[in-house]
């Protein structure tokens, strides 16, 4: 068992499965030579060459185009797209071709492709630089999407996002990469669409993803040693395909649902799920269904202004204890 | 390489290739491509009327010689790269007529069994890599896909066709600039009909050739050619080709043509100036080849021969397609992931 970075952990399990296949390969700005803007992909040029590690122009239309055409044709490609951000600019891709090929061709194209963003808020970057796009992704049916927290799931849920035979947009969290975690030695594969219960608890559900989870589990504790409330933390992990099951099994033991979301409120993530909740769980429940989310702002660079907009642990903390108390 | 030509010169190049080398039975072909291609668009338009096919529709009528050209250049194993303007790209590489038929006309013996339309045309096995209808969007696909031949060592070329409109979407350039940087084995291919859908390209570019004069911009050639002669069409791109499967990079290659009907189904194409599709019909591109067949000693018989053997095959197929059933209603959920369904929760 090694100490990784959830950087490092990046270049690992994108090196684990490059090394295991030879269609792998990887293109994006910035990431063979410089080893990546946030330097999530150092050594990987070194090691497995130019060939099949590619520093591309400022195009990102050409880098999800180029992945898609490559994946059609028998390849299975990395494309980075450096912050979520630029989705924007390259957004036909998520929404129009990767997404609707397979169907609109009856079955007759298959497209497995990654692409990986930085993604999220904390690092005071401001408004382009600095938002939580999985309500851009997770709309599209034929999409996966998927969100880790930590760098072991990092590992696992790369090679599981590289060996899926679907497009799947895999959103690193920016203000995690300094982040350090246990990681086994070894081949690691996880599997898409299996959120991870972090914290038992009877007394609510709090439902968490990239740098939400370890503020929710913070706040867990913190329920729990100055407020007696017992918190079951749920990393959701992988939005697309939803783990609906383990988070309707967890509402039906605590009765109360708590999201804690990064992206504005307006149609965030948490709106998709609280909605399958109150459809299909809405006798478990004992209280309203609560989001906790930044508001519907645009983001902030200043340090006081943005830690104000993404949820702190004590905010999580007041608006559980509060709900719960009321 | 280029046979430089203004494009409202119209002035097909006169004999041109009665001198070349292009095998009598290479221009057999050719014509057999150009009736198909003719035909069966035309066929398409009339069941339009008819309403027996739904939705919109944009034909290739006027333009057939560079689908056919194109693809009479081709290898087996190349890759097409179309538009929504893709029924006589996709009917040139061998797709059958029924299956193109059937899916305009949403029946279950449709190419795509109905779930893709006119404007999403696509044939795996045939090397028809789709149609795509978000303006530019296929630039950059097929420039991955010429990375993978590139990088696997096949010599496969990857054949992108778009129109005049599409150069000035980002897609382009940056397809352009990657493929040229990386010198890839893809052959753009712009179809100039001198219209976008309804506002003449000269009104938004600074430059005369919309592909051709952006062609330097990227270390290109600057290639504009007659898209109505298919010898012409045939021969450049022949060479396109074979520069790429050689590992010497893309082209860019501006084809001068005109399209007959309107932008879509749904347009009368009332903003032509009077005379200017009659004057292009002077040039069509089949009667043209028919002619010089003719002085190359092909016997109008043979050519009308050809004409009726086609006709009977868009009959047959127009046939079976109204014979067919609709699309069934069981693939509504099937095919949007690679397990075969739509589940995306459990
Ligand atoms: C991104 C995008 N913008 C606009 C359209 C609408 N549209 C469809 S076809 C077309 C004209 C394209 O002109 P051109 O590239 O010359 O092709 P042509 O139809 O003449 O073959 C437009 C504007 C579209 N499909 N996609
Ligand atoms: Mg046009």
């Amino acid at each position: 068992m090694a100490e990784l970075t959830y950087r490092e952990a990046v270049a690992r399990g994108i090196a684990q499965e490059m090394a295991r296949d030879e269609n792998v390969v990887f293109l994006g700005e910035d990431v063979a030579k410089a080893g990546g803007v946030f330097k999530a992909t150092v050594g990987l040029l070194e090691q497995f060459g130019p060939k099949r590690v590619l520093d591309t122009p400022i195009s990102e239309q050409a880098i999800l185009g180029a992945a898609m055409g490559a994946a059609m044709t028998g390849l299975r490609p990395i494309a980075e797209i450096m912050f979520a951000d630029f989705i924007a600019v390259c957004y036909d891709y998520i929404a129009n071709e990767f997404p609707k090929t397979r169907y609109m061709t009856n079955g007759q194209i298959t497209m497995p492709l990654v692409v990986r963003c930085g993604n999220g808020g904390g690092a005071r970057f401001g408004a382009q630089h600095s938002q939580s796009v999985e309500n851009w992704c997770m709309q599209f049916p034929g999409l996966k999407v998927v969100a880790p927290s930590s760098p072991v799931d990092v590992v696992g849920l790369l090679a599981a996002a590289v060996r899926d035979p679907n497009p799947v947009v895999f959103l690193e969290h920016k203000s995690l990469y300094a982040t350090k975690g246990e990681v086994p030695e070894g081949e690691i594969v996880d599997q898409l669409g299996i959120a991870k219960i972090l914290r038992p608890g009877r007394d609510a559900t709090i439902l968490a993803l990239g740098m939400m989870v370890s503020r929710a589990l913070q706040a867990a504790q913190t329920l729990q040693s100055e407020h007696g409330i017992d918190c079951e933390v749920i990393d959701v992990r992988s939005l697309v395909p939803l783990d609906t099951q383990c988070i309707l099994g967890s509402v039906a033991r605590t009765g109360r649902v708590f999201t804690v979301e990064e992206n504005p409120r307006q149609l965030g993530w948490g709106a998709e799920l609280v909605s399958i909740i109150a459809d299909e769980s809405f006798y478990d429940l004992d209280g309203p269904l609560v989001r906790i989310t930044t508001p519907n702002i645009p983001l902030p660079a200043a340090d006081a202004l943005e830690d104000l907009a993404i949820p702190s642990v004590s905010r999580i903390v007041d608006t559980i204890r509060r709900a719960l108390s009321a | 390489m280029a046979n430089k030509l203004a494009p409202h010169s119209a002035t097909p190049s006169p004999n041109r290739s009665e001198a070349t080398l292009i095998p009598l039975t290479k221009r057999l072909e050719m014509y057999r491509l150009l009736s198909l291609t003719r035909q069966a668009e035309q066929r398409a338009f009339d069941l339009f009327l008819q309403n027996q096919i739904k939705g919109t529709s944009h034909l290739s009528l006027g333009q057939e010689a560079v689908a056919a050209g194109a693809a009479a250049a081709m290898q087996p194993g190349d890759l097409s790269f179309c538009t929504y303007r893709g029924h006589a790209h996709t009917l040139a590489r061998g797709v059958p007529v029924e299956k193109v038929l059937g899916e305009l006309m949403g029946r279950d013996n449709g190419l795509m069994r109905g779930k893709g339309g006119s404007m999403h045309l696509t044939s795996v096995e045939h090397g028809v890599m789709g149609s795509y209808a978000i303006i530019g969007a296929h630039l950059p696909i097929a420039c991955g896909a010429a990375w993978r031949a590139q990088y696997k060592g096949h010599k496969d070329v990857s054949v992108c066709f778009f129109g005049d409109g599409t150069t000035n979407i980002g897609a382009f350039h940056e397809a352009l600039n990657f493929a040229a940087c990386m010198k890839l084995p893809v052959v753009f291919v712009c179809e100039n009909n001198l219209y976008m859908e309804y506002t003449p390209i000269a009104d938004v570019i600074p430059v005369q050739y919309p592909a051709a004069d952006r062609a330097a911009a990227y270390g290109l050639d600057r290639i504009v050619i007659d898209g109505n002669d298919v010898d012409v069409v045939y021969e450049t791109l022949s060479q396109a080709y074979a520069k790429a499967r050689a590992g010497h990079g893309p082209s860019l290659v501006e084809c001068l043509t005109y399209r007959y009907s309107g932008h879509s189904r749904a347009d009368p194409a009332k903003y032509r100036p009077a005379g200017e599709l009659e004057k292009w019909k002077e040039r069509d591109p089949v009667k043209a080849y028919r002619k010089r067949l003719g002085a190359l000693g092909v016997a109008d018989a043979k050519l009308d021969a050809i004409d009726a053997e086609i006709l009977k095959i868009i009959d047959e197929a127009t046939q079976a397609c109204q014979a067919a059933p609709p699309t069934s209603t069981d693939i509504l959920f099937t095919d949007v992931y690679a397990d075969g369904g739509c589940a995306w929760r459990n």
